[in-house]
């Protein structure tokens, strides 16, 4: 519905005016601005001060200038939970989410019927539900004493949570996020033209040379997009936080990281210094992302 | 005709018991830790474990009894319904500006914001947040976590709600001004009308957002009597420290059921999937 004519007639066409159009465009735009804008810049000054929540430095922050930051440089702790970070992204997202998402997709690309439809449900039905929810679900089926898990491998006294901390969160994360990968496959392997799949298969390519061949030079975009996305999600995922408690330092992801430095220690000029690191990684991602968007927008109108 | 000569050769058969193997486990795996949902809440004793040894609703009775469940569902539903109604007026009206008069660096502003709210997440910036909401006295206040969220969804309404209005013909304006409208009964009586398909979808992502949030008012909010379902479900712990397996089991189920119905909802009406790919 591309209407290009006359640009200069159609625009405005209520006649709202520049001013009218300023204004009701305004309260979007402060509550973006107060609750969005400057809570990020704020970040900045707050990494500087010796602000905590409570006791002197609560009324009375003083600024500390890059003491925080060299602080949080050279803490071992954080460069483990930096690290535990990394083994969550690419353990639960890139590899986990991504790689089953696309199996399901894959293997169900055809299939009709009873068995794709209860799938496609339950994987659904694990990414809509609660947050809160999904974490005591997980919590009492890995129970030491009571739990399904234990129960069907016989290995009660197993406190698996406890025991290993992060394979629980990374597996946790991948029942918990695998739909929209599977959805966002589902939809791109619609746009493989059947027929080179048929002309493969014809000349006796197996799957694996189908998909190599075929299938991933088609996808390479949404492959791109999703891995862009789910890392930035999984990067900026709390709910690991109400399976742990936050308190196992092996388990302590960036985001849990800031919140028992900042809120539960009270050390809230450290944590804004952690937090920053955060806001400047989710700023590359998004940059990159954007930019995919643009080009292929581009690209679309071309 | 199907052209496929090895689908009887015996790779054929060893691949699709494969296949049929996987999809069995995969099935396993995602089925699994729900089947404590749907048995424990009717379970008179319940446990950890997800089998029912005698079926019973006593469990929605020591639900009704507490003092903090059912307040915290309606705590759930303002905070969810005041910003979806924030965020969708707001970002309608903030769309249709962007959208139908030329301001100067327009998509610039759009561009920022997106990359703006894809940035600053709560669990980035929750100490600016809290620090935030503690200096303007919005600590315990529901419209502080209405407004957090609001600000945070904003961007991406803003942008499904522009690429609906651009989708949408400007004819009808420019008729309806010729019958001497005014502005503001142009949107009102035809442009609000043209993007409710926008209007709906916004709201129930919205909405669904809010309910499952658990970072923002667990940050946010102190008092009991003000915490959403999300957060009470964390509290619900007997006096002897254990956890109170009746009141969690119910509790769950009625707090999934709105997500579930709003899920049966969408997928029957329009279908659940991404058509050609995601749009934004």
């Amino acid at each position: 519905m591309a209407r290009t004519a006359s640009p200069a007639a159609a625009e405005d066409p209520a006649g709202l005016g520049r001013a009218r159009a300023a204004g009701i465009a305004a309260p979007a735009l402060l509550v973006v601005l107060a609750f969005l804008v400057f809570p990020a810049l704020w970040t900045l000054y707050l990494g500087t001060t010796n602000y905590r929540l409570t006791g002197h430095a609560a009324r009375h922050p003083r600024s500390v200038g890059v003491d925080n930051y060299t602080t949080v440089v050279k803490d071992p702790a954080f460069h483990h939970s930096l690290w535990l970070t990394f083994e969550y992204v690419i353990g639960s997202a890139v590899l986990g989410q991504a790689l089953l998402g696309f199996v399901i997709a894959w293997l169900l690309r055809d299939a009709g019927g009873r068995v794709k439809r209860v799938i496609e449900a339950l994987v659904l039905l694990a990414w809509i539900l609660p947050s809160s929810v999904v974490a005591f679900l997980w919590s009492a089926l890995l129970d030491r004493d009571q739990g399904t898990f234990n129960a069907l491998l016989h290995t009660q006294g197993t406190a698996w949570i406890v025991e290993h901390p992060m394979t629980v969160i990374i597996i946790f994360n991948i029942w918990r996020g695998t739909a929209f990968s599977m959805l966002l496959y589902s939809a791109a392997l619609t746009g493989v033209p059947p027929t080179q799949l048929a002309t493969a298969r014809m000349f006796g390519a197996n799957q694996w040379q189908q998909l190599r061949d075929v299938v991933f030079p088609h996808i390479r975009g949404h492959i791109l997009t999703n891995l862009l996305l789910i890392s930035l999600w999984t990067f900026n995922d709390f709910t690991p936080y109400q399976i742990t408690g936050g308190a196992d330092s092996r388990s302590q992801i960036l985001p849990v990281y800031i919140y028992q430095t900042a809120l539960f220690d009270g050390q809230m000029g450290l944590g804004a210094a952690i937090a920053l690191l955060m806001l400047v990684i989710n700023l590359v991602v998004a940059l990159v992302y954007l930019r995919l968007l643009r080009d292929r927008r581009l690209e679309r109108v071309a | 005709m199907k052209i496929s000569p090895r689908s009887s050769a015996p790779g054929a058969v060893v691949a699709k018991i494969g296949r049929y193997t996987f999809l069995s486990v995969l099935l396993g795996f995602f089925a699994l830790p729900m089947l404590w949902l749907a048995s424990a809440p009717f379970n008179a004793h319940p446990t950890l474990n997800g089998s029912i040894s005698s079926f019973t609703l006593h469990n929605f009775s020591v639900l009704l009894k507490d003092p903090y469940a059912l307040p915290s569902l309606w705590n759930s539903l303002l905070l969810a319904g005041g910003t979806a109604l924030l965020t969708v007026g707001f970002a309608a009206a903030a769309a249709y500006a962007l959208s139908r008069v030329r301001v100067p660096g327009r998509d610039g502003i759009l561009y920022a914001l997106l990359l703006l709210s894809s940035i600053v997440t709560g669990t980035a910036a929750m100490v600016p947040l809290f620090q935030l909401a503690f200096k303007l006295h919005l600590i315990d206040s529901r419209l502080g976590v209405i407004l957090v969220f609001t600000g945070g969804l904003l961007p991406a309404a803003i942008f499904i709600l522009k690429d609906f209005t651009d989708n949408t013909p400007k004819s009808y304006e420019e008729s309806a001004r010729v019958f001497g409208a005014s502005p503001f009964q142009i949107i009102r009586h035809i442009v609000l009308p043209m993007i409710r398909p926008g209007l709906a979808t916004v709201t129930v992502w919205a909405v669904v957002n809010v309910w499952g949030n658990f970072l923002i008012p667990y940050i946010l909010v102190r008092n009991p009597d003000k915490y959403p379902a999300s957060v009470v479900l964390y509290t619900f712990y007997t006096e002897g420290g254990q956890p109170n397996l009746a009141l969690i089991s119910a509790f769950s189920l009625l707090y999934s059921i709105p997500v579930i119905v709003l899920y049966l909802f969408v997928s029957h009406r329009y279908g659940f999937r991404f058509h050609g790919g995601i749009k934004r």
